[in-house]
């Protein structure tokens, strides 16, 4: 027998995901920039160069990871949903695919963090009654989303059991 | 059999009932026992500690007041389709959760509960932590109501539901307000025997049915020789320096005074260090041991394993504090075979079942679902048997994970050791000769190795029938059968390096038990296989031979759809 294996979901999440995770990701690096040029400025003793070549790097990771990481996970972040299952695939270094029956959701819910506002995204969230199921869908268009939730809660609702 | 109660006007509504009214006797001194380093402080020092003893007793009073408050305002009822808990004084909330929800019940009791002949019961139900997990909480209800609710949780909605009188009744609730008060005799068939049918609501039999009781397992005194093994002591020497802590904290004892404590130390100054260390870790290791076993005894006194016909499985155990489990075995969606290092160099095992409503090592719920204390492996294998219902899935041979795991389980163990070395280094950075560092690493490196070995071995899988089978784990190797059924979904986990070895970590969640079983470092396929036979068709839809589909995540275009 020819050995199966999962291949990835089919649907991309929104462009504009993109820009949303670069800004994320950029405001830790600067309150981390913030940090040190604070330390840098009230330094007394120390000899500068130990700021400046800390300063440097930390400038020079925060670029590389704002170039490479949303572009990288925008090509793993996707997700698929069939008549029985959901089907999402997250991360960039680490990839991780989880896999849920609809017939055993409990709860779908929809969010908005200040920033997917911004960029007019949403995330979707659904449970299982497992502590370790949630599937989270980051970076869909609000309109899909709020599509998305409204659907699998048609569906959710229709196919009783949830293996507790 | 009781009498049912004359024919009224049908009403949906039950009694609330209340906790004991001996609780009142307990808040107050278990909350003063908790506070006994402040009072100790308070009483032997006076007023030498300044305000802060007495602010630690006045929040002591709060603590008491607190609990008076929710003893009288925690009510319960149980109704034909709900368990009821209303608690609060200003902010009355109800927790309403359906019957049919409840998996199981755990009925514990302290000292002091029991020389008052009162008990904790937490009922477990299917809901996972978001929703207010804690809170089918009921502390200090009389051992009898315990004891009641419990069957009527239990043991008796199915018969109690399933009673021609109540067919007769099934009709929906609003519509029974005002409806003919003589439901119960106009139905066919004889009378149900404990069912107050006139009133509409459900009130408890008090001599249901009466199921039979079969015992799967018993305490064997020898098996309290593995007490020293389970390192359950290390646990209580914490607590006791904790509590000495406080105490000389609070008191502002000085321990060099102390009699004791100063002949120990000035015998320890006076004899080389390395004679100290190697006395100090002999007096460690016999405190552990006998603390230990002690802790075996308290825990597990008068452990036994009964199967209830009803289609439970009741847990007793315990001699200061005793602890009553009772589990719904249709909920039942597995065992794990958990052998601590010490217990498996002595030929033991511990067996636990994986349930849903007794989550495994969490707050109250903790050792809630274990089946069998640490005990003789074969022992422990006929338990999880008789309680699985095969053998098969404890005892089949498991396969093993493929070599690139090995690596992967010695690079992270090393990791681990290198990290402890950096320490030692940094501990001893100008202080002393690097001798310190190389000693770590001597001790450090060899047992990294030998822990990594382990754990390889340790890994393996299997689908047994119905079962799939998870084994993980050195310093605690669990072997964990669960049931398809309880399977609500997989994770496949790939960090970057496991992807250029082809290995993936597979994770089925469950509302059960741990809530994830892993299986570390597994070959892609394998895998999917084993996903797809425990979630069968579920993941038809995404699959694809292997030779089509390149490894990496992004490589089929073709498919892709972009939206948004």
């Amino acid at each position: 027998m020819a050995e199966m294996t999962l291949r990835p979901p089919q649907l991309l999440v929104s462009r504009r995901a993109i820009g949303y995770w670069t800004v994320r990701a950029a405001i830790g690096w600067l309150v981390l920039l913030a940090g040190e040029t604070v330390l840098w400025l009230n330094n007394q003793q120390d000899p500068a160069i130990v700021y400046e070549v800390v300063l440097g790097i930390t400038l020079v990771a925060a670029v590389l990871h704002l170039v490479v990481m949303p572009q990288w996970r925008y090509r793993v972040h996707r997700w698929e949903r069939t008549g029985e299952a959901v089907y999402t695939q997250s991360g960039w270094f680490n990839v991780e695919r989880r896999i849920a029956p609809i017939s055993r959701i409990q709860t779908v819910d929809s969010r908005m963090g200040f920033f997917e506002r911004i960029f007019g995204l949403a995330n979707v969230t659904v449970t299982t009654a497992s502590a370790a199921g949630p599937l989270k869908i980051h970076g869909l268009d609000r309109e899909l989303a709020r599509e998305l939730v409204d659907d699998l809660i048609r569906t959710t609702q229709a196919t009783p059991g949830d293996a507790t | 059999v009781t009498t049912a109660t004359p024919a009224t006007p049908a009403t949906t509504e039950v009694d609330w009932r209340r906790l004991s009214v001996r609780m009142l006797l307990v808040h107050p001194v278990v909350e003063s026992l908790r506070a006994l380093p402040v009072i100790f402080g308070l009483l032997i020092v006076g007023s030498r500690s300044g305000g802060g003893g007495w602010w630690s007793l006045i929040g002591v009073g709060v603590a008491v007041a607190l609990g008076l408050l929710r003893w009288a305002t925690t009510r319960y009822r149980v109704t034909r389709e709900h368990i009821e808990i209303q608690r609060g004084l200003v902010n009355r909330r109800v927790v309403t959760v359906p019957r049919d929800r409840v998996r199981s019940v755990d009925i514990t009791a302290h000292v002091l509960h029991r020389v008052l002949g009162l008990v904790k019961v937490a009922v477990g139900t299917g809901e996972s932590d978001r929703q207010r997990h804690e809170s089918l909480v009921l502390d200090g209800m009389a051992t009898g109501d315990a004891a009641r609710l419990r069957e009527e949780l239990l043991h008796q909605r199915r018969p109690t539901f399933a009673s021609p009188v109540l067919d007769g009744m099934s009709v929906p609730i609003g519509a029974a307000v005002g409806g003919p008060a003589t439901a119960g005799p106009t139905t066919a068939g004889p009378p149900g025997p404990a069912v107050d049918a006139g009133a509409g609501g459900y009130t408890a039999p008090v001599s249901g049915p009466r199921y039979s009781e079969t015992r799967l397992a018993k305490l064997s005194p020898a098996w309290i020789l593995y007490g020293p093994f389970t390192l359950s002591g290390l646990v209580t020497v914490g607590v006791v320096l904790a509590f000495a802590w406080r105490t000389i904290n609070e008191a502002h004892v000085n321990p060099e005074r102390v009699g004791i404590v100063r002949s120990v130390t000035d015998e320890l100054t006076a004899i080389p260090i390395g004679l100290a260390v190697v006395e100090v870790i002999i007096a460690a290791m016999i405190v552990i041991a006998v603390l230990s076993t002690l802790g075996y005894v308290l825990a597990f006194w008068n452990f036994s394993l009964t199967r209830n016909e009803a289609g439970t499985l009741h847990i007793g155990r315990g001699l200061l504090t005793t602890r009553a489990t009772t589990i719904e075995e249709r909920r039942l969606r597995g065992v794990e075979l958990s052998e601590p290092l010490l217990l498996r160099a002595v030929g033991a095992a511990r067996c636990i079942a994986i349930t849903t409503g007794l989550r495994v090592g969490r707050g109250a719920e903790r050792g809630g679902s274990l089946i069998l204390p640490p005990a003789p492996r074969s022992e422990a294998l006929r338990v999880g048997e008789d309680v699985l219902g095969q053998a098969a899935p404890l005892t089949t041979q498991l396969v093993g994970h493929p070599r690139p795991a090995l690596r992967r389980r010695l690079t992270r163990s090393l990791f681990g050791a290198a990290v402890l070395i950096g320490l030692a280094g940094l501990l001893s950075w100008g202080v002393s000769e690097p001798v310190w560092v190389i000693g770590v690493a001597i001790v450090a490196v060899p047992l990294a190795i030998l822990v990594g070995i382990d754990r390889y071995r340790s890994l393996g899988h299997a689908v047994v029938g119905h079962h799939v089978v998870f084994r993980l784990g050195s310093l605690v190797r669990r072997r964990s059968a669960l049931s398809a059924d309880g399977v609500i979904g997989f994770t496949l986990r790939q960090s970057f390096f496991q992807r250029r070895s082809g290995l993936v970590t597979l994770t089925a969640t469950t509302a059960a038990g741990r809530q994830r079983y892993e299986l570390l470092d597994v070959r892609a396929g394998t895998a999917v296989a084993i996903a797809n036979q425990a979630l069968p068709g579920i993941l038809n839809p995404f699959l694809v031979q292997a030779q089509v589909q390149a490894s990496g995540p992004s490589r089929s275009p073709a498919s892709v759809v972009e939206n948004g």
